[in-house]
């Protein structure tokens, strides 16, 4: 076993070394700029730009003619929500999204409030999960878009989007989610999810950075956005400048790849995400699950260790590469925004750990963090005052502290 | 973010993690921060009433490891230390020793506080066993 172990597929994940071979040729020899439409090299860039396109759209049961490469989920998410404010604003300027939404979307949400929208943040349940009746109560009759993720980044919660779906067709409104973390990992089939617009990007399925693509439905109805990038008119005039070819050769064969290997790899990783859980439960007291196990990625794990603070864990596991949602590993200073959506309390919050397994995690790795974590989490727990004064009967949440 | 040598040593070897009894008189116990701050630093001194001199210190933290090294390294000096040059003990002293960055200083800020909290205890007993009346020193005068 090589260390340090990499547990943080959800930030990222190593390109897969089939998806690099597919790239090579196409930084020197097919160099080529698939808008260079009277010669050779121009076509082979194009060529390989559309078999890409077929393998995205085929991997979330598009259309061809429906998929916009971008520069990563974060553009496919401004171009989304940006480009419907702008060209339905005849229509109406209300939004409607979630708290534990990635920033990518609050804050384009927030920039368009600024710029007179409305945007409705629905809360979420303590699963992490919306509650539909919110959703419709939220509706009216000036809300163009819905937009909800399909999987949160942290908690890995898989929102209903196929009921979210059915809601903003009944009314008429728009549906996009940002699927980057369910895409190539999970089922997802645009048809399905009945959206409208859908966010994806190659380097959370074994895909290069820097590349993504936006989905935007052609039929029942056709999705018109207003361009927020102006130049040369490429991708049907949504997404001007030159195609990153390699990068998408690359997103291309990643998705290919998933295609053929989802259902056996997520399996494999459920089994040992699930090993995973028991055994830090079956070692350690008073863990927390953050968000629904039963609506759940099956590579996530989000558990709140209590009375120990999440970045002394992650010093304690220095050769494990995870997550925390405590304040002090961010550069806010600010617990986890999702977790504290979930109301949990933000003690719980601070003592957050973020699991993401992927293609190359093994038992043998799962096994040395569960001793790790044991042995870390039980050396800061006699540590803590906190878990001190449980253990004399003390109602930490009656206690008198003095913040700071 | 990268620790510096001196944190990382105070937080694989914590010095001084432990209790000493709250209901003794010659001991005193601070309590500082909060959970959903991300940290709690509870210190407590026993001192030797007759010459006023810090004999043990021990610390329990809940918080990263700038807040554990905080704590420990606060231990450490205060024993041997007598009440008054316990309390000149300022938050920069930790800062400098530990080489915190600027994002970790409300960690030795705690720590000062939870030094003065402890001895603001200790003290208020002592005052409570002479008999004098509860809060006697709590309003200086003008």
């Amino acid at each position: 076993m090589k260390l340090p172990i990499y547990m943080d597929y959800h930030a990222t994940t190593p390109v897969d070394p089939r998806v690099l071979e597919a790239m090579l040729p196409y930084f020197t020899q097919d160099f080529g700029n698939a808008a260079s439409r009277n010669h050779a090299f121009g076509w082979a860039a194009e060529e390989a730009v559309e078999e890409a396109r077929q393998h995205v759209a085929a991997l979330i049961g598009a259309n061809v003619k429906e998929v916009i490469f971008t520069s990563g989920a974060t553009e496919s998410n401004n171009l989304a929500i940006k480009g419907v404010a702008e060209m339905y604003r005849e229509k109406g300027t209300h939004l409607i999204t979630c708290v534990t939404e990635h920033k990518a979307v609050i804050d384009t949400c927030k920039k368009l409030e600024k710029q007179g929208a409305r945007v409705t943040y629905l809360p979420v349940q303590k699963d992490g999960r919306i509650s539909l009746d919110d959703l419709r109560a939220a509706i009216t009759d000036k809300t163009i878009l819905i937009t909800i993720m399909t999987a949160n980044n942290e908690i890995g919660v898989l929102q209903p989007v196929a009921e979210i779906g059915a809601i903003a067709k009944e009314k008429g409104i728009l549906f996009h989610t940002d699927a980057v973390q369910a895409v190539g990992k999970v089922p997802f089939d645009v048809n399905q999810a009945k959206a409208d617009l859908v966010s994806l990007s190659a380097h959370k399925f074994y895909g290069p950075k820097g590349v993504g693509a936006l989905y935007v439905r052609r039929r029942n109805p056709r999705v018109l956005l207003a361009e927020q990038i102006n130049g040369g008119g490429h991708e049907r005039g949504m997404r001007s400048g030159t195609l990153n070819v390699p990068g998408i050769v690359g997103l291309g064969k990643a998705a290919q790849i998933a295609k053929q290997e989802m259902a056996t790899e997520s399996e494999r990783l459920r089994g040992l995400r699930d090993r995973l859980n028991q055994k830090l439960h079956q070692n350690l007291d008073e863990i927390y699950i953050n968000g629904s196990m039963e609506h759940r990625l099956p590579h996530n794990l989000n558990i709140s260790f209590a009375y120990v603070e999440g970045e002394s864990l992650l010093m304690g596991i220095n050769d494990v590469a995870v997550s925390s949602g405590s304040a002090c590993t961010s550069a806010s200073l600010e617990p986890s925004y999702v977790l504290k959506a979930l109301g949990a309390g933000d003690d719980l919050a601070h003592s957050s750990i973020r699991f993401g397994l992927g293609r190359w995690t093994t038992e043998e790795e799962v096994d040395y963090v569960v001793e790790k974590l044991t042995s870390v989490v039980r050396r800061l727990r006699e540590m803590s005052p906190l878990y001190e004064m449980v253990k004399e009967g003390i109602d930490l949440s009656k206690m008198q502290w003095v913040t700071h | 973010m990268a620790y510096s040598d001196k944190v990382i040593d105070h937080y694989e070897n914590p010095r001084n993690v432990g209790s000493l009894p709250k209901g003794d008189t010659n001991v005193g116990t601070g309590l500082v921060g909060a959970p959903e701050c991300g940290d709690v630093m509870k210190l407590q001194v026993k001192v030797n009433p007759d010459t006023g001199v810090i004999d043990d210190a021990k610390f329990k933290t809940f918080g990263c490891g700038s807040a554990i090294a905080s704590s420990s390294l606060a231990t450490e000096w205060l024993k041997g230390k007598t009440v008054d040059e316990a309390l000149a003990i300022k938050n920069t002293d930790i800062v400098n020793e530990l080489s915190l960055p600027p994002v970790k200083i409300h960690c030795s800020v705690l720590a000062e506080d939870a030094i003065k909290a402890a001895i603001a205890d200790y003290r208020k007993k002592q005052e409570e066993q002479k008999g004098a009346p509860v809060g006697a020193h709590a309003q200086p005068s003008a």
